[in-house]
């Protein structure tokens, strides 16, 4: 059982990073400008060994947030009672300062495809998705915040655009909202729309987190720019700008930096981090 | 038009499929290629995820076949738990399975020693036993104890060299494999775990152990394999890979 005296209730709006365990000695070391820290839930759910150990060493002296990415919150069947309570007893055991999933499905019919699946935004996938939080929320004892995913396509059924979707949920639900702003970036440019518009009609005061991470660039069939959330780079320029704009309007978060492939030396990840410090520097408080 | 996930998740998993009607591309187009994006995270992250779980596989079989091989277990086998760290539970199986890979007769114990491995990593911490406790029991009593086991403990017996085929692709320098039968222990002193061939007798002797047999009931085990069997090796591989956890004297 960890020590729970003095753990961070809450997310410091401070910069953090998503863990990695390569940056493990680097980051008890010297954790530069990164305040807190986020890890996948499901690589944690293992019964012991060095990942639980690094955990507990790390939730010792960092805020650390429980980012969940196969709960499948989006998925038209059922959550998956087990993994719900997989979930439970990791956030029992840590008692993160938060929790937060996406808006996306990966299980159907009981298989996993390991990646954010898109759905549309009818009143009948809201509903669904309401009721999926509320039953997160209620098993977990805590609020969650929910992610707005990366689009690569849009579906002719949806009736709802998506900031008023997600805005809809945090009101019905309660849930904060985890506004990942690279993935702003990545759908306005794939699917044609303006981000600052998207930042002007997001429900800001729900917004619990920020992330940020790098996208690469491919082409559609037309030749069009075809962004894709690849975590795997540096945070692009128009995308510090896009944080800029959105934490002028929200005030201080938490902004998190995502490299999940290719990760680099632990340097080049706290510059990031640096860059994201900066910024909130820049918001009056 | 309505897109089922149903739908969605079949021309997902076959790229010989069409891309469902009703996604576009924001500006009422059909989504084509933009749907690839979809197929080719679902393919990499789980192709990845296999190389990255049997890497001395994937080093014997080359990239390209292994690559191959995991796009036919994906379709096969799509993942049925959300952990990663369980990924190609059944790819040992899977491997058996296939009559192409039939001249390759060791893979799958190979196979299995890697998801051994990577099963011990993620297993329960145990506080190992003090083998002082173990030296300070009479020869007498020794005989009816029982012994509990750290969850990363784990025996395998194969008909192939397994061990030396492992090492072989894992360390430079390593010796060609011999053509023998191998049987290995894995444990875990602290959080890497490392694999150890046995000498002949010593896995039916820690079988029975691990089974809850007395000692003497496991050096009956040990001796119907091997009638000069001596605990001495096995043992101290037990009690140096902290795989020890309990002793339970009769009584």
């Amino acid at each position: 059982m960890l020590d729970q005296t003095a753990r961070p209730s809450r997310l410091p709006h401070a910069a953090g990073v998503g863990y990695k365990p390569q940056h493990f000695a680097a980051l008890a070391a010297d954790p530069g400008a990164v305040g807190w820290l986020e890890i996948h839930a499901e690589n944690y759910m293992g019964d012991g060994g060095r990942p639980m150990a690094q955990l507990r060493h790390l939730a010792e002296r960092f805020a650390i947030s429980v980012h969940g990415v196969g709960l499948s919150i989006g998925g038209e069947g059922a959550l998956d009672p087990d993994h719900l309570a997989r979930l439970k007893h990791l956030c029992d055991w840590l008692n993160p300062a938060s929790f937060s999933e996406h808006l996306a499905w990966s299980t159907h019919d009981s298989a996993f495809l390991n990646d954010l699946l898109p759905l549309p935004y009818t009143d009948t996938t809201l509903a669904r998705v309401v009721e999926h939080i509320d039953q997160v929320q209620t098993a977990l004892g805590r609020r969650m915040l929910l992610e707005n995913p990366s689009s690569y396509l849009a579906f002719a059924e949806s009736t709802w655009a998506e900031p008023d979707f997600l805005a809809e949920i945090a009101r019905r639900t309660g849930c904060g909202l985890l506004l990942d702003v690279n993935n702003v970036f990545v759908s306005a440019t794939n699917l044609g729309f303006s981000p600052q518009g998207y930042i002007d009609a997001f429900p800001l005061a729900a917004v619990g987190e920020i992330h940020l991470g790098g996208h690469d660039e491919q082409s559609d069939d037309h030749g069009a720019p075809l962004l894709i959330d690849s975590h795997g780079r540096a945070v692009a320029d128009p995308v510090w700008a896009l944080l800029d704009y959105t934490l002028a309007r929200s005030g201080p978060r938490p902004v998190l930096i995502e490299w999940d492939t290719d990760v680099p030396d632990w340097p080049v990840l706290e510059g990031e981090a640096a860059r994201a410090h900066a910024a909130l520097q820049q918001v009056p408080a | 038009m309505r897109v089922t996930q149903s739908e969605f998740r079949a021309a997902l998993i076959d790229a010989r499929l069409p891309a469902p009607e009703g996604l576009h591309d924001g500006a009422a187009r059909p989504a084509g290629r933009r749907f690839d994006v979809y197929r080719n995270n679902v393919a990499v992250s789980l192709t990845e995820a296999l190389h990255e779980g049997f890497p001395v596989i994937a080093r014997l079989l080359g990239k390209t076949n292994m690559d191959g091989l995991a796009g036919m277990f994906l379709r096969a086998h799509p993942p049925q738990s959300p952990l990663m760290m369980h990924y190609g539970d059944g790819f040992p199986e899977f491997l058996a399975g296939l009559e192409q890979l039939s001249h390759l007769g060791y893979l799958p114990d190979v196979a299995r020693l890697e998801l051994a491995l990577r099963r011990a990593y993620h297993a329960a911490d145990a506080a190992p036993l003090d083998p002082v406790r173990l030296a300070q029991v009479a020869p007498e009593d020794l005989l009816g104890a029982r012994l509990g086991f750290a969850p990363a403990a784990t025996l395998l017996r194969s008909p192939w060299p397994i061990y030396d085929i492992w090492r072989f692709n894992t360390e430079p320098d390593a010796p060609k494999p011999r053509a023998v039968a191998q049987d290995v222990l894995i444990t875990r002193p602290d959080f890497d775990p490392a694999p150890h061939p046995l000498p002949p007798g010593a896995a039916a002797w820690i079988a029975a152990l691990m089974a809850g047999e007395t000692w003497s009931a496991a050096d009956d085990d040990a001796r119907a394999d091997e009638p000069d069997f001596d605990p001495a090796a096995p043992l101290t591989l037990l009690i140096q890979g902290g795989a020890i956890t309990q002793l339970t004297l009769k009584g």
